[in-house]
This record gives structure tokens, sequence and C-alpha cells, in this order.
């Protein structure tokens, strides 16, 4: 169906010129050895290139430029938004060139990476850039061969009119169709007549990454420019007193900056500020709680026996639905702090001069981080322009600016600009961690095995609510409760891939999977009761589409041949979350006594898959990064500061760690949804529970192996 | 400070720095070489991975002065024109997400290879395993190591 579609003022500011300065960004589609004549600099077109709207230039030579504003972290944003302006376009993608937008607030909506939104945010706005683009086009060309518009075809850059037989290509029309109004509304593609969308197309960084030319933060250089490394305080203490000195007197180093509860050594070069920065004798006293993983469990023991809560949610009478049960199953399940870790540590580049300033670096929030540097500076945040880089992964880490703050504080400081670089150790004594949370469940049976009532109770270290009430199994159960509890610790949290959600979601599938089996039922099989019964006949608000979640149920039962083979353990997990569906099945097969985890399925409804190859790799990526700190990571502290402090404790999931992995789409016929965080919520869950049908231990706490359920399993995971 | 002749990709180059300095420094601050890239500084993760006389090696723990008349290569160095097998398998496979770690994978696959031509898939993800990547790009990686080796 063709839609039409309303062209907001907002998104189709023409813009006058085109500028781009700094770290430039492009990609040369055509390889050295191509015989095409003339190869021009991704600079080179867009001097001579005509600004269509804030997402596309083209040039008199056909060449199309389009500009990409949202951080691209590894999600393949910067390959996926272009395609869905080449597609309305009709543009040859062999002729697109694709540029990292700067931050403009004026020109673009969201520009920032998180929550899955993107594409679901920017679908319509970029079909629309490309499809007015090709009006006027059209409109220039019906003008110029004096033709009717509709008559007029566009095929892969090209524009045609059969009758007269004339044709030619983008460039040639653009100085007559800068003269054309763009029109208040488009008509949009039929999604049938998509040509590039739904194909695998290559990410538009490759070519670059893989010779090793400049795109991260980090390889960000300028001549003058100088380099910083910063001492923070423990959570929980600030700086008593500083000696310097020894710091000081290392070669290379040209000045120390302290500010709030940091201390800064500046340089030349990073090799002498690594070394300067441990000759640093800081030393700090209490301002606070100075916490350590002994309080916290004494914390999360209290504040889950205690009667403090915040209700979320509540149906029915779970008191008196729990005193007519013929069964009750309860279980608490827990989950430890995590960092980040991106494999590009923070780093930012700052130049503060006078009410101006320039920042140049990796951020999942742009304006944030030009929001912060203007409270800092005292200056209006128009007087700061933020240029984003390629991000070298980013998990929510970068949502925070508080690495772009500190490279503020010290160029302003030393009047120069500055690059600030964390090492390993900053990133994961930094703060900003995932919140560490734990959650009691309870469910109530009756006779027949149904569930009557469900109660869940989560406790979180500045979590803010740990639960997500309206999710599955909300709507399907007659009494139900739902309440959160938070404690303010001084230990920083934010935002960590699929918030909440990446640990919750374990946690209820694993408990479900508990009350399948006191109800005698298989655990798919009790999964679609509960959502049929959701279907039928709703309980409250449901913050879910039930179709959607059965879909994938079936179909990962389907798919993963569920149940079907006796020597084939299985666990199944499904979670919607960032509006998306996806289920999982993992198989462990018993070897000799020994438990192999072989294969994990997974069918995923995130509508409309825009490109196959970053759908799988979202896919995949979910699904190791869930298994990887399920399995193996934890950040535990003392006296305020993590002991894990590097990847030899700090332990992330390697190559040999990584089973089959089989992924699906459904096409349910909606538009695309991100998917970023929706398939790593499930993964532990369907992990957990493939252990518990191999072996009958339940492994109620993250993560894995160091439980003392799992110590005697020997659990080996072989891909074939 | 001390003055050193190095051998990277080919060509001669000569820097002022401290005997302790690690080549991954070297390369990135002072010879703007950046496609060598720090992650975790301590021989865990791979991102650094450069050739010393074809030997994959963790630059982040390689002080200048242990390096003498040893050979350098770097991902700039690996091919002129970015066509190296490894190279092209990854561009083919469309490996990478961030991409921050796959220079260093690129160079650990690639000394792997000139050592073992016809590796067994096991092979591969033993080779592999010294690199990590925080995406989760491994069943690409994998995929990418074994059509290098056929395509070679």
């Amino acid at each position: 169906m063709k839609t039409i579609s309303r062209a907001s003022r907002r998104d189709f500011l023409k813009i006058a010129g085109t500028t781009a300065g700094g770290l430039f960004i492009g990609f040369n589609w055509f390889s050295c050895d191509s015989p095409k004549v003339e190869v021009l600099s991704t600079e080179e077109i867009l001097a001579q290139a005509k600004s269509f709207n804030a997402y596309l230039s083209i040039s008199p030579t056909g060449d199309v430029v389009i500009y990409s504003p949202n951080p691209e972290l590894g999600q393949n944003i910067k390959t996926s938004f272009p395609m869905v302006v080449a597609e309305e376009l009709d543009a040859d993608w062999e002729k697109v060139r694709v540029v990292q937008a700067n931050l403009d607030t004026e020109k673009y909506d969201r520009q920032l990476t998180g929550g899955s939104g993107a594409m679901p945010h920017s679908w319509e706005r970029l079909r629309k850039a490309g499809a007015t683009a090709k009006y006027v086009l059209v409109a220039a060309a019906a003008k110029t061969w004096n033709v009717p518009a509709e008559e007029i075809t566009v095929e892969k850059g090209i524009i045609s009119h059969k009758g007269s037989g004339k044709s030619g290509h983008f460039g040639e029309f653009v100085t007559e169709a800068a003269n054309i109004s763009a029109p208040e509304e488009v008509i949009l593609k039929d999604k049938k007549d998509f040509n590039i969308i739904g194909t695998p197309v290559k990410n538009v960084d490759a070519k670059e990454m893989y010779t090793g030319k400049p795109l991260f933060g980090l390889d960000f250089y300028r001549e003058g420019m100088k380099q910083a490394m910063v001492q923070r305080a423990p959570f929980g203490m600030k700086i008593k007193s500083v000696d310097d000195a020894a710091a000081r007197a290392v070669s290379g180093i040209t000045d120390v900056v302290t500010f709030g509860t940091s201390v800064a050594v500046v340089g030349d070069s990073t090799w002498p500020l690594m070394k300067a920065k441990k000759l640093l004798k800081v030393e700090y006293e209490p301002d606070g709680t100075v916490e350590s993983s002994a309080d916290h469990d004494r914390i999360f023991a209290d504040l889950m026996a205690s009667g403090k809560s915040e209700v979320r949610r509540k149906d029915g009478n779970v008191d008196a639905a729990f005193k007519t049960a013929a069964k009750v199953v309860s279980a608490e399940y827990q989950c430890p702090f995590l960092a980040h870790s991106p494999m590009e540590p923070e780093n930012f580049f700052a130049h503060v001069q006078g009410d101006k300033c320039e920042l140049i670096g990796p951020t999942q929030t742009p304006d944030r981080a030009r929001q912060s540097a203007a409270q800092i500076l005292g200056i209006p945040a128009e007087n700061i322009s933020v240029e984003i880089t390629r991000l070298g992964g980013g998990f929510g880490r970068r949502l925070r600016a508080d690495y772009v703050e500190e490279a503020v504080h010290i160029s302003k400081a030393i009047d120069a600009p500055v690059k600030v670089t964390w090492n390993r150790e900053d990133e994961l004594t930094g703060g900003a961690y995932r919140p560490a949370v734990r959650y009691r469940f309870e469910a109530a049976l009756n006779e027949s095995g149904e569930m009557i009532a469900y109660k869940l109770r989560g406790v979180g270290m500045n979590a803010g609510n740990t639960t997500r009430e309206n999710n599955f199994p909300s709507g399907a159960v007659d009494n139900v409760l739902i309440e959160s509890v938070n404690y303010e610790s001084s230990i920083t949290t934010n935002a960590w891939r699929a918030p909440i959600t990446n640990f919750l979601a374990y946690a209820e599938q694993s408990f479900l999977d508990e009350v399948a089996l006191e109800a005698g039922k298989d655990p798919v099989e009790f999964r679609l009761e509960l959502l049929n019964r959701a279907k039928s006949n709703p309980v409250g608000e449901l913050g879910y589409d039930v179709d959607r979640m059965i879909g994938v149920v079936k179909m990962a039962a389907e798919k993963s041949n569920w149940g079907k083979d006796p020597n084939v353990k299985q666990g199944f997990s499904v979670y919607f979350s960032h509006r998306s569906y996806v289920a999982q099945v993992a198989n462990i097969e018993m070897q000799s006594g020994t438990p192999v985890l072989k294969k994990i399925t997974a069918v995923t409804d995130c509508g409309m898959v825009v490109n196959p190859t970053g759908a799988n790799h979202q896919v995949r990526g979910g699904i190791v990064d869930g298994m990887g700190h399920a399995m193996y990571t934890n950040l535990t502290f003392e006296n305020g500061l993590p002991k894990q402090k590097n990847f030899d404790s700090y332990r992330l999931i390697r190559m040999k760690e990584v089973p089959e992995i089989e992924t699906h789409f459904l096409d349910s016929g909606f538009n695309p949804t991100g998917l970023g965080e929706p398939a790593l919520p499930p993964t532990g869950g369907a992990i957990a529970n493939a252990i518990f049908s191999a072996t009958g231990r339940r492994l109620r706490s993250q993560p894995f192996i160091e439980q003392k359920e799992f110590s005697d399993i020997k659990l080996e995971i072989r891909r074939a | 400070m001390a003055n050193y002749n190095l051998k990277i990709n080919g060509k001669s180059h000569n820097v002022d720095v401290e005997d302790d300095t690690p080549l991954l420094w070297v390369l990135r601050d002072h010879l703007g070489m950046v496609g060598t890239k720090f992650s975790c500084g301590i021989a865990q993760c791979g991102a650094c991975t450069v050739h010393l006389d074809g030997k994959a090696t963790f630059s982040c723990v390689t002080p200048i002065s242990s390096v003498g008349n040893s050979e350098v290569t770097t991902i700039e160095g690996l091919s002129e024109k970015g066509d190296h097998p490894v190279q092209k398998a990854w561009e083919e496979v469309d490996v990478a997400q961030c991409g921050y770690c796959q220079a260093g994978q690129i160079m650990t696959a690639a000394a792997f290879l000139e050592q073992n031509p016809s590796p067994s898939m096991e092979e591969i993800d033993n080779a592999m395993n010294r690199n990590i990547c925080r995406c989760g790009t491994y069943h690409k990686i994998r995929e990418a190591v074994a059509l290098a080796a056929k395509s070679k």
C-alpha cells in the first residue's frame, strides 16, 4: 500500500550550504582497482552538491551524500538509516556516500542512541526525506523535458521518460530541482517495491575499519592538543589532600589539575600520563556512605523483608488468592552490578575558548554532552559544537557525559585543547554501572495448575523501577501485585543495554519455568495458556501485543524442534522489550554424562527487517552479550571501589564460549522497530532453563559460574 | 629519553621516547598510526595486536626498548590496498559491529593463517580466543577466518 506522508517543516528546513569540518568520516564506495573513471572524495562531492534537506545532498555528478544523524556504536544505524533514505529516493546505492552528521538540534530530532528507538522514531521521516527529494528531481526533469511528471520513472538514480526516450541521472537535474519547493505531501513507495530495504547491505565504514583509518574518538588528534588522564575518588569519598610532586616530576607532564573529586594529569602523550597517574598521592575521606558488597547483601535482605515499597501494579486480591491456593511457588533471584566495558575506553576532546567550546568524540547523547558543557562553562549551548565520531561500543555507558565534562573542566583550566582518555581501570572503577537488583517471585496455583496469583517484589540499588509491571505475565493472571523498592547507593548507576530487562527477563522466565514444573505443564504450553488467557480475557492494562508474543513463542517452538528429541535438553524463554518480541530456545546435549550447550535458536519479531545482515548481527550479538554476562561476569565492591579492575578479573565472554546461534525473523507486517537491545534479555533465562532441564540445577543468581549449584556441572560449550 | 629507529610496515621511523613506552603508544601518539587500538593495556583483549617479525604481539605491553630490529607490521601496513585475504574476507562476511576490536582481530587472524594455512574450525576458535569482541561478532570472525583460509 502506498502511504501519503505529510512533511514537517522541521525536517525539511532547506539548508543553505553544507559544511563539515574536523574529523571527516566518509566512505569511498569505489575500490582502488575499480575501472571507474573519476572517483571524487566525499568533500569534493559536497563542495558542489545541492542540499535537498537535512539528510540529503546530491552533486551534479549524480553522487548522493546522505547524512546519518544518530551516533553509530555498532547497532549499524549509519548503514540502515541511509538505506531508508536511498530507498525512497530510488538512488543507486553504489553512488551513495554516508556522512555522520554533527549535533544539530535544528535539523534533527532525537539525535541520540538509546532505547533501541532510532529506527521506529525516524522510519517515516527518513522515507519522507528520500521521497521529497525524488519528487523535486522528477518535477525538474518533467519541466526540462516538458513532459508530465506522472509519466516519469526513477530507477537506481536514473530518471527516465519512456514516451520521449529521454533519461538522465540525478545530477543533471539538481540545479533545476533546487528551485522547486518540496511538496507538503509525498507518496511513499509500496513496501513490495523496496529494493534496498530488506537486502543485506554492507557496513558503510567497513573499508576504513579494516585498514586502520581514524574513525573513533580515541583516534582523534589535533596539532598542539594536550592529553589528560583523571584519578577519581572512590564512591562515597572526597579528596582530603593531593600530593602531586612525583606525578609532576614525570617527563612529559605539563600540569596537574584538581576539580571536584577528581585530579587530572596533563601532558603531551599517553604513556607519561599513565605513569604519572600512578604516582599521584591522593588521600580521601568519607563523604556519605562508603559501601562494600557485604553491605549490599545486608541492605538487600533488609529491604526485601521490609514493608516499604512502591506498588507498581495491583490486580484483584493477591492475599485472598494465595489463601485458596493449592500450591505456592516462590523463589529469589539476584544480579550483580556490571560495568559496560565498551572496547573503546571513554575519551573526549574539548577546546574551550572564551565563551565558545568545541567538543569531539564518542557520545550516545551529543545534546546532553553539549548541555553539560554549557552548564559548566556558563555559556549558551548554541556556542558549543559537538562532532560525533564513531563509537567503539556504548552499551549505555556513553549516555552519560561525565567524561565529556572532565575534558571541558581541564580545557578550561589549562586554556588549551585537550583529549581526556580513560584506561580500562578507569572504565571499570568509574561508575555508571548496571544496578544490582534482587527479586522475590511468588505464584499461587489452583487444583488444575492454573496461575491464579502472581507477586513480584524487586529491590534495586539506584535502579529506579526494578519491574516492568505491564509486561507479561501481567494481563494473564487475575491477581497480581508488583512492587519495587529503591536503595540510594553511593555507587552510581546508569542504563545498561536493555535496562532492567537485561536481568528481569532472566529471573522472570526462569521463575515461570519453576511454576510450570510445579503445575505439571510443559514450559511452552504453560506460557501459551497464559498468553491465550491474556488474549481472550485480559486483566488490566497490557504493555505488549499478545498476538505478536504468541507468534514468536510458536515459531521458536517449531524452529527449535521443541520437545521432540529426548537427547536434547531444552530451555525456553520469551521477552518483549523495546517494541520487539524475541523467543529463544537453548539446547544442551548430554555427551557421556557431560552437558554440552550447543545451540541457541532465536525468533524475533521486530517488524520489517531493514538490513538482514545488521539484524542478524544485533540478535546474535545480543545473545552473546546476554550469555556472557549471565555466565561469567561479576563486579563486587570493597570500600567504595570495585575489586575487578581489568579484563583479567572482569571476565568477558570469548570465542570458545559461544554456541551456535540460529536466527529467524517473523514478518508480522509492522514497521521496523529497533534491535540494539531486545535479543539480550531472553538469553539468560533460556540457558538457565536448559541447564535445569539437563541437570536439575536451578540457577537463581548471576554469574552462573560463581554459583555452588553450577560448580560440579562441568558445562561445556561447543559449536557443531 | 632515547632515540629508536623502528622498521614499521617496510619503512624506517625515528622516535625519541622513554625506554618503557609501549609500542602501542609510540604508534598512536608519536607516529600517528591509530589503527592499532588501546583497550585493556594488560595483554588481555588483543585490540592492540600487531605483528613483530610476523608473530601476533600485544603492542600494549611491548616496551619500545624490546623491539630492536624486528619488523613491525600494523593494520595500516598489512596490505597496500586493504586487500589482504583476511581483510577481504572481513569485508565479504561483513564482520564488524562497532568495529573497534576488528583491526586486532584481523592481525591475529593474519598471523595465525601464515602459521596454519588450512586450519580446522577448532583451531580457528583456539587462535581467536585471545581477542575479545564486546559486541559478540565471534560467529562472523570465525566465518571470515575460514573464508580467508579458503581463498588464500
